[in-house]
């Protein structure tokens, strides 16, 4: 599987092409789960006689991104959004599942690949943007040479003028100037250097950014910049974004459609116009209630209930059901599975028995 | 009369570049019972405010000018022995994260009751049957039993709890609670902030809430003062502030928060950054990003006036306020 890539890398399917077509999906997620094993040693497990533990941090998940929209996940703590980012860019190997990017296995390709040409492909199209601006940046590093590096590690560009005027062209479409290239990291402010952070991630011109709560650090005017430069971007290039974020009133202005996670599962996918006029797992429910609201809607409010439950261990059946109203015996026992459309005026998907049986309208 | 009354607050920090301004006059008042909202981006100075009146700030930050009343009472001016005895007894605070509001080597037992006895003269059986009291008012489940656990026991939520009660612990008039929800998930945070507004209004203790999330200063205060360089440039009831703004950094703000009842084709901006404290601009610090900048914004520097059913420190409210003043002479 491995040999044709090697010898004709433009013919790789990771490699840039028209394969796909606005509106056909750039992105497919498969039954993707990743495991971490937090056991102690095993002669201390022997001695102390405890059982092996194991996280599963992202259980089974699946979906798909259509090229030029915004998928985006929502979820509290620990419910494994980063975990997904990060298997996504191939910065974790699944424990199983697959992503295939333009049709091609992303982990499987990696693995195979002998000389990392299309590890490197990859990372050309997919790129990243991490939540901290102050922990993702090099302080000793000035703002030009942290966006010609992925450019001179790439190929895509050698020292000299030429590469100095790119730099300055990726500075200026976030907002900065050319001249902000001798300066280092310190001296911008933390929306400042969110535009950083979006320059290096544009500078090997990607189809694909994984932003993994791009705005949480920063105060609500400069989310707000940010935010329309996100927007401006992805009409300008035609970027396919995977958004992360627990802020469900910025999803609601980024997202085209919108994945729900508890616990390392996926509960809920749906268009976003479907998903906040009629949320229907119950946990979405709660979450769009405990936002504390701006406006005063009137609505009676479903009281949220107990805490995220320890994922090492989880509860069993519907991980969902200790703190859900309408839990019975069938979703203590058993699983529920993702059903529904994932195309047409009916798309939207939710795994939930008390949806599937009629128990809660919607 | 007002609880908690702050006049001209100036607080600065001597630094080896000159001298930085923090606080430049910042004057407001808190009735008993009642919940004052500070909001402000970072840097604007809310914690900064809330530090000052525990006696709290940092080295070399210090109190220059103006006064801190609580109960008709300065404050402001306490050696440290003094200010410890109000604080905590006095003056309850809550800080963004529980975990480092309680010492990992004690149980939330130890520590409740170490601060109960603190403040009152109560026997050790006495205060532990406080503490468990408190623990089961702040919705800690089994109460008896979670009294011997350490704080890595709890979760997040159950941790904020536990602080809560602390804040609580010795029935203080006025609680600081600085960004009380921040560090936890929002789930959680509809919990704790239901809980804190509960629990302030039984017992008539006046609170302070600082936070940067305008969703959560709309479900909690009955006032809200808005921070901008170090100052405060409008205050008023919450509602009328966030609905009908009359300050134009305000406005911006209100404007781009992005909101789950609407879509949106496109936030508002505003463009640039606060000022840097060595930078403050002349006149009305907001004037270099104000879309409605007057000559006079940037020489003169607007103190707060009337503006509609608040107060704001713009001079776009000049006439209405010198109209009003000259009504009432």
């Amino acid at each position: 599987m491995n040999s044709p890539y090697m010898d004709t890398p433009t013919a790789s399917p990771l490699s840039p092409s028209n394969a796909t077509q606005p509106g056909e999906s750039l992105v497919r997620v498969e039954g993707l789960s990743k495991t971490f094993d937090l056991s102690a040693s095993w002669l201390s497990r022997l001695l102390s006689g405890r059982q092996a533990s194991l996280l599963r941090a992202v259980d089974g998940v699946s979906f798909t991104i259509p090229r030029g929209a915004t998928l985006a996940l929502v979820g509290e703590s620990g419910c494994g959004k980063s975990t997904l980012a990060r298997l996504l860019v191939g910065l974790h190997q699944p424990s199983s599942g697959k992503v295939l990017f333009d049709g091609a296995d992303v982990h499987q390709s990696i693995r195979n690949d002998a000389n990392g040409a299309l590890a490197r492909q990859l990372r050309q199209r997919v790129q990243m943007i991490f939540q901290d601006p102050y922990a993702s940046l090099d302080p000793r590093w000035t703002v030009g040479e942290i966006v010609a590096e992925p450019l001179l590690e790439h190929g895509l560009a050698s020292p000299g003028p030429a590469l100095e005027e790119r730099v300055g062209a990726l500075l200026q479409s976030v907002g900065l100037s050319g001249s902000d290239r001798a300066r280092f990291p310190h001296q911008f402010s933390g929306g400042q250097r969110q535009r950083i952070s979006i320059a290096r991630a544009l500078a090997t011109e990607p189809d694909f950014l994984v932003c993994d709560e791009p705005t949480s650090a920063l105060d609500v005017s400069v989310q707000a910049q940010v935010l329309n430069l996100m927007r401006d971007l992805q009409r300008e290039r035609g970027l396919t974004y995977l958004f992360i974020s627990h802020n469900l009133a910025v999803v609601r202005y980024v997202s085209d459609s919108v994945g729900v996670m508890y616990l390392g599962r996926l509960v809920e996918w749906a268009p976003k116009a479907r998903l906040f006029a009629s949320p229907r797992h119950p946990y979405t429910r709660m979450l769009l209630d405990a936002i504390p609201k701006l406006r005063d809607t009137g609505r009676a409010r479903t009281p949220v209930q107990g805490e995220v439950p320890d994922p090492l261990d989880p509860p069993t059946g519907c991980a969902f059901h200790p703190r859900c109203p309408s839990a019975n015996e069938r979703c203590r026992r058993e699983r529920p599975i993702l059903i529904g459309d994932e195309t047409g005026v009916n798309a939207g998907r939710v795994a939930c028995h008390a949806v599937e049986e009629g128990r809660l309208s919607g | 009369m007002s609880l908690l009354e702050v006049k001209d607050l100036v607080v600065e920090f001597p630094t080896r570049r000159g001298l930085l301004r923090a606080l430049d006059g910042v004057s407001f008042a808190i009735a008993p019972g009642e919940i004052l909202g500070v909001v402000g981006e970072s840097g604007a100075g809310k914690s900064l405010t809330g530090a000052a009146i525990i006696g709290l700030l940092d080295p070399p930050g210090r109190i220059a000018s103006g006064e801190i009343r609580l109960a008709g009472e300065r404050i402001d001016q306490c050696s440290e022995v003094e200010l410890r005895a109000i604080r905590g007894r006095r003056i309850g605070a809550i800080f963004q994260d529980p975990l480092a509001s309680l010492d990992p080597l004690y149980s939330v037992g130890q520590q409740l009751i170490e601060t109960i006895r603190t403040h009152l003269p109560l026997t050790e059986g006495q205060a532990r049957q406080r503490a468990i009291e408190l623990l089961e008012e702040t919705g800690i489940p089994a109460p008896g039993e979670r009294i011997n656990h350490y704080p890595h026991q709890f979760s997040g939520g159950m941790r904020q709890r536990v602080v809560i009660a602390l804040a609580l612990a010795a029935q203080p008039q006025l609680v600081i609670a600085d960004e009380p929800t921040t560090a936890l998930d929002v789930s959680i945070q509809a919990q704790v902030i239901g809980l804190l507004k509960r629990i302030c209004h039984d017992r008539g203790a006046a609170v302070m809430l600082i936070t940067h999330d305008m969703g959560v200063i709309a479900e909690t205060c009955d006032r809200v003062a808005v921070m901008y360089a170090g100052r405060i440039v409008e205050i008023g009831p919450v509602q009328q502030v966030i609905h009908a703004p009359a300050h134009p950094y305000t406005m911006g703000l209100m404007a781009s928060i992005p909101d789950l009842e609407t879509d949106r084709e496109r936030l508002a901006q505003i463009d640039g950054a606060m000022p840097r404290l060595d930078a403050i601009p002349s006149g009305c610090a907001f004037h270099p990003r104000c879309p409605r900048t007057l000559e006079r914004c940037r020489r003169e520097r607007p103190e707060l006036m009337a503006a509609g059913s608040t107060r704001a420190a713009c001079w776009l409210h000049a006439t209405e306020a010198e109209a009003e003043a000259e009504a009432a002479q």
